[in-house]
């Protein structure tokens, strides 16, 4: 919101913005005063030239000193300048927030007298310097109008006795009002958008290409999935239904050969393979693009993997949908982590708990620093923001602090901070001593977590537990 | 015994045929997709219906829906969904419609073992149950289930008892005395906390009862 913007309002004049509009307003006055006092000094040897030039008349040694003078000016200027103008930007840019909620960063980035950024706030340093007075002139001759019109009313109330007259100055005076309140806004907003254009850069061209990598990334994700997707329905309206017709012909054949014969053997031994592969078949499908996760949403998929899983394994999970990319993530962690329980941890018991958690209270750690003496960050990623809400033993980086393994894969800091989240944890009884250096599959999943805008985080000291968190923006 | 398949894979459906016709069933009707099924049962009257799961148009559970329905319209019509995969919530529905009488949930791969499938299509339509012994397999694992209580061999009756097989074929199966299977039978029934029956159907009612409440 801008100030230009907000006296477009109906509600303008009962909102905080015509008194920041007044503000912002003065508080220019006061600049463009200091600044003619800073001008001074450069000035000042300019306008003496021009003092003696008039009062020479041309003669040989005033014109020198003229001109010298006048270099003095310009060399003064020349040097001041510049620093002065880019002093002042930054005050304005401060000020800026009285007029404009929006940010506002700096432009400046290269040499003093190289960068472009100088130059426009040398503009800026004439449009404070002679445009502001002209306006706030300007302005100043209306607010005396309305500041003077109830001393008239006094004034005429005492020297004539018609109250019609009296009236109609007393309300010519209250019109003025919202009229001076909008005027100060309308030339405070502009000199505002003015200064916005001269003074401040546009967003970091770098954090915009982030936040297009950033999209394209989860578009890649999202291409991934849709492709997985197919690849699945394809296998499974051809290769699966082929190979089901196929083992059970020659389940048919080999009722129909005597038993013991040649024939019967190799046919026998076929119809074993092709079963064998039908199994093979279902996990290889089950692996790429589970059904169950698409059609029965992620409680129903997880307690699936639960009951395929040769531990034991205990499921607490909220019903509900969300988006395919935050099912798919949360799907492949906990299908990840019963197999690094499996085969990694030799694990006995799991427990996975799948909870959408709220706004996080702001809890302690904020902006969490990296996991502690025993953290291990994945290169190219940044640890995860601060705690989350603490609905789990584990503590980001909490475990690090104390010299054991704390490990911390992370997205983009903790996500969207406030907004709701899903949180998956999966928490083994194992041997613990998870390193996600040594396989990728952990780095994979922390990337695929990044790329749905979440993060993962682990723990795994030796001797266990690991516990294996991921956390994902969802709108439900 | 009359029989309507339905399946939306031509290969498959017509290998299914030929499979039914090879061990004495009359497949009266093979359709490709739910809608064909409700109305060749419609019209056909048949004892068993064999149905994929997942049909055309949304490919889910159109084949669960209609069977589901089916046997709300025609009490005592034996049905049997072939499914590629496990899936528990969809085999508790099914397993809960009818009172779990001639009921049966298998795997597509059961197809592969041709004379042992035959069999369970036919205890289906004799009025029995039969879940598939990999939904049984899961169902075990469970660390949390009073399951975990059995004994490896009381598991193993219980799961061939879910297929529907008779005291005397488990007896066979594993290699014991009939009266040791009863035996077994009581006490993994007692451990289930479920009424001890003869009835063969009965305790099978019972352990889908039981298998269903996991959902």
């Amino acid at each position: 919101m801008t100030l230009l913007r907000a006296a477009t309002r109906p509600r303008f004049l009962v909102s905080a913005w015509p008194w920041r509009g007044i503000a912002y307003t003065t508080t220019t006055a006061v600049a463009a005063g200091l600044l003619w006092l800073a001008l001074a000094a450069p000035v000042a040897p300019l306008a003496l030239a021009v003092a003696v030039l008039r009062a020479g008349r041309w003669a040989g040694g005033s014109v020198a000193g003229a001109a010298a003078l006048g270099l003095l000016g310009v060399g003064l200027l020349a040097l001041v300048g510049p620093r002065l103008a880019l002093a002042v930007a930054g005050v304005e840019r401060w000020r800026l927030r009285l007029a404009d909620d929006a940010p506002a960063p700096a432009r400046h980035r290269g040499g003093l007298y190289t960068d472009p950024a100088t130059w426009r706030a040398v503009a800026y340093l004439v449009l404070l310097g002679v445009a502001a007075p002209v306006w706030l002139g300007a302005l100043a001759l209306v607010g005396l109008l309305v500041a003077s019109t109830p001393v008239a009313v006094h004034h005429r109330v005492a020297i004539m006795d018609s109250t019609g007259n009296v009236a109609g100055r007393a309300a010519l005076g209250l019109l003025l009002v919202p009229i001076l309140l909008y005027l100060a806004a309308a030339l405070g907003g502009a000199h505002a958008a003015l200064a916005r254009q001269l003074l401040c850069g546009e967003p970091d061209p770098a954090s915009a290409e982030l936040v297009e990598v950033t999209r394209s990334r989860a578009r890649l994700a999202d291409a991934f999935d849709a492709e997985r997707h197919r690849i699945e329905r394809d296998l499974h309206d051809i290769a699966q239904q082929r190979l089901a017709s196929l083992t059970m012909q020659l389940g048919l054949a080999k009722l129909d050969l005597p038993a013991g014969s040649p024939a019967a053997d190799a046919v026998g031994s076929a119809h074993e393979q092709a079963k064998a592969l039908m199994v093979e078949l279902r996990d290889l499908i089950r692996g790429i693009s589970p059904r169950t996760l698409r059609e029965l949403g992620l409680r129903a998929a997880v307690e699936e993997l639960a009951a395929a899983s040769p531990l034991r394994v205990r499921v607490d999970a909220d019903p509900g949908r969300f988006a395919p990319a935050v099912e798919t993530v949360a799907y492949a962690t906990v299908s990840e982590a019963l197999a690094n329980a499996v085969k990694h941890a030799g694990a006995g018991e799991v427990t996975v708990t799948v909870r959408t958690v709220g706004r996080r209270p702001g809890g302690p750690g904020g902006p969490g620093g990296p996991g502690g003496p025993g953290g291990v960050g994945l290169p190219g990623l940044r640890p995860g923001g601060g705690n989350g809400d603490g609905s789990s033993g584990l503590r980001p980086g909490g475990r690090g602090s104390d010299g054991s393994s704390g490990l911390r894969l992370g997205g983009r800091g903790g996500g969207r901070p406030g907004g709701r989240r899903l949180a998956v944890e999966v928490r083994d009884d194992g041997r613990g001593g998870a390193d996600p250096a040594r396989g990728s599959g952990l780095t994979g999943l922390a990337d695929r977590a990044a790329a749905a805008g979440g993060r993962l985080l682990i723990s795994s000291p030796p001797g266990g537990p690991t516990i294996l968190r991921v956390e994902l923006p969802c709108a439900s | 015994m009359r029989v309507v398949i339905a399946e939306d894979s031509v290969l498959f459906r017509e290998g299914l045929a030929g499979l039914l016709a090879r061990f004495g069933f009359d497949v009266v009707a093979a359709v490709g997709d739910a809608g064909a099924l409700v109305a060749a049962v419609g019209e056909t009257a048949p004892d068993l219906v064999v149905t994929d799961v997942r049909m055309p148009p949304g490919f889910t559970d159109e084949g669960l829906r209609a069977a589901v329905a089916l046997r709300a319209a025609h009490p005592g019509l034996a049905v049997v969904a072939l499914s590629q995969y496990v899936q528990h919530s969809y085999a508790g529905e099914l397993l809960g419609s009818g009172a779990g009488r001639a009921i049966g949930y298998l795997l597509k791969d059961r197809v592969a073992d041709v004379a042992e499938f035959a069999g369970m299509l036919r205890r289906v339509a004799e009025g029995g149950t039969v879940v598939d012994p990999e939904v049984v397999r899961q169902l075990m694992l469970r660390g949390r289930d009073p399951l975990a209580r059995l004994s490896a061999r009381e598991r193993e009756v219980l799961a061939l008892l879910a297929e529907g097989h008779s005291n005397a074929a488990i007896a066979r199966t594993i290699g014991l005395t009939e009266a040791g299977v009863v035996k077994h039978i009581g006490s993994l029934l007692a451990k289930l906390g479920l009424p001890v029956n003869d009835d063969t159907n009965r305790r099978v009612l019972a352990v889908l009862t039981y298998l269903r409440s996991q959902q």
